[in-house]
C-alpha cells in the first residue's frame, strides 16, 4: 500500500530567518529570485503546491 | 414450443432497449468494446428473465416466477461492480470524479438493467395477449418497446447544470497571492509564474443557482467535484501530474450560494467552457429540495 502525506506542510522556503522555525525542513534563501527557484524545484520534486505567506516565506503543501 | 415467439420477441426487445440506453458520449463510459460486451450480456440476462416471466406465469409455474425474482436481485451486484471499477480507476484520473459521481453512475447502470427487464416483461404480456396473430404480435411488441424505451429513458434523464443555474464568465483576479474569481477566494497561488499563467490562459465562471432548491443542490461537495471533473474532461485541462496549483477548482460563495470555477483549459474558448459547464449532469444524490419543507418556505 502506498502511503502519502497530504494536507501537510512538506517544506518551508524563506528569506526571513526570524519568522520560521520548527520541525518542517526549512530552506533559507537570500533573495526573491532564489525563493521562487527553490520553491519551484521543491514543488516539482514533492509534487506539492506552492503557497505564498506574503512575508518572504513560501510553504509547500501536498493537497 | 408454444412460447417461443414471446420469448424471442421479449428478449430481443429487452436487449435492444439496453443497447439503446448504452450511450457513447464524451465520458466513454462504459468503455468500448469490453465494457459494452459486459453490459449487453447482463442486459441479455435481464431481458431473458423478463421474457420468460409471462410464460411461467401462464403455466402456473409460480416456483419459477419466485426463482426469477430472486435472480433479478442479482442485478444489485452490477452497482457494486461499477462502483468498484470506477473507484479503482480514480487515482488514475488527473481530476478525480469524486465518490458522489461514481455512486450516481453505478446507480444508473443498475437501473438500466431493471428498465430492460420491465420492457421485456411488457413485450411478453403484449405478445401473449395478441397470441392469435404473429404479425400483430410483432407489431405490438415493436410499439410497446419503442414507447416504453422512449418514455422511461426520458423519465430517467436527469437535469443538467443549465436547468438549475445560470452560467456566466467571471473575472479572474489576484489579490496578492490569492486567486479570486468573481470576488470569491479560490486558493493561494504562491509561484509568480503560475500566477502569470493564470492571468494569461485561465477561465473563470460563476454558476448562479436559480432558486433555493438549486442553491442547496449546488452546495453538495460531490456535485462541485463532478463539475470540475466533467468540465476538464470536455474542454481539456492544462496540467501535469503533481501540478497541484493548476487543478481545476470549484468553490462556493457562502453569501449567495453561487459556485465559482477556475481552471486553465487546454484551449481558451469561453463559449466552449460555458457550454461544458452547462452540460454537466446534476447528480441524483446531490439533489436537495428544501422548499418542500415548511421551515425553508418560512425563511424565504
Amino acid at each position: 500500500m502506498k502511503v502519502m502525506a497530504s494536507h501537510q506542510i512538506l517544506a518551508v522556503v524563506s528569506m526571513n530567518r526570524d519568522s520560521v522555525g520548527g520541525q518542517t525542513p526549512i530552506f533559507y534563501v537570500s533573495d526573491h529570485h532564489e525563493l521562487e527557484k527553490t520553491s519551484l524545484y521543491l514543488a516539482r520534486i514533492l509534487m506539492a503546491a506552492i503557497h505564498d505567506l506574503d512575508n518572504g516565506t513560501y510553504i509547500l503543501v501536498k493537497h | 414450443m408454444e412460447y417461443l415467439p414471446t420469448t424471442i420477441l421479449a428478449t430481443l426487445g429487452g436487449i435492444l432497449a439496453r443497447l439503446y440506453m448504452l450511450r457513447r458520449d464524451y465520458r466513454q463510459y462504459p468503455s468500448y468494446p469490453q465494457g459494452w460486451a459486459i453490459h449487453l450480456f447482463v442486459g441479455f440476462i435481464g431481458a431473458l428473465l423478463g421474457a420468460i416471466m409471462v410464460p411461467s406465469f401462464l403455466e402456473k409455474e409460480f416456483g419459477a416466477v419466485s426463482f426469477m425474482l430472486l435472480a433479478a436481485s442479482q442485478f444489485r451486484e452490477v452497482r457494486n461492480v461499477e462502483r468498484l471499477t470506477l473507484s479503482n480507476m480514480e487515482p488514475t484520473e488527473l481530476v478525480p470524479r469524486g465518490a458522489a459521481y461514481i455512486e450516481g453512475i453505478a446507480r444508473v447502470f443498475e437501473a438500466r438493467n431493471y428498465i430492460a427487464i420491465w420492457i421485456s416483461l411488457a413485450i411478453g404480456i403484449v405478445s401473449e395477449l395478441l397470441a392469435f396473430s404473429l404479425p400483430l404480435r410483432v407489431m405490438g411488441a415493436i410499439v410497446v418497446a419503442v414507447f416504453l424505451a422512449t418514455v422511461l429513458n426520458r423519465l430517467m434523464r436527469g437535469d443538467s447544470i443549465s436547468d438549475i443555474a445560470d452560467v456566466e464568465i467571471a473575472e479572474i483576479e489576484f489579490d496578492g497571492p490569492l486567486l479570486t474569481v468573481g470576488g470569491v477566494v479560490m486558493m493561494n497561488v504562491g509561484h509568480s509564474e503560475a500566477r502569470a499563467l493564470y492571468c494569461e490562459r485561465a477561465l473563470g465562471a460563476k454558476i448562479v443557482p436559480k432558486d433555493p432548491n438549486a442553491k442547496a443542490t449546488l452546495a453538495n461537495i460531490g456535485q462541485m467535484q463532478a463539475i470540475a471533473h466533467d468540465v476538464s474532461s470536455m474542454v481539456g485541462v492544462f496540467m501535469d501530474v503533481g501540478e497541484q496549483e493548476f487543478t481545476p477548482l470549484v468553490r462556493r460563495d457562502p453569501e449567495s450560494g453561487k459556485l465559482v470555477l477556475a481552471m486553465i483549459p487546454a484551449q481558451s474558448s469561453k463559449e466552449a467552457f460555458l457550454e461544458a459547464i452547462s452540460n454537466v449532469p446534476v447528480l441524483e444524490g446531490a439533489i436537495r429540495k428544501p422548499l418542500l419543507s415548511v421551515a425553508a418556505r418560512m425563511s424565504e
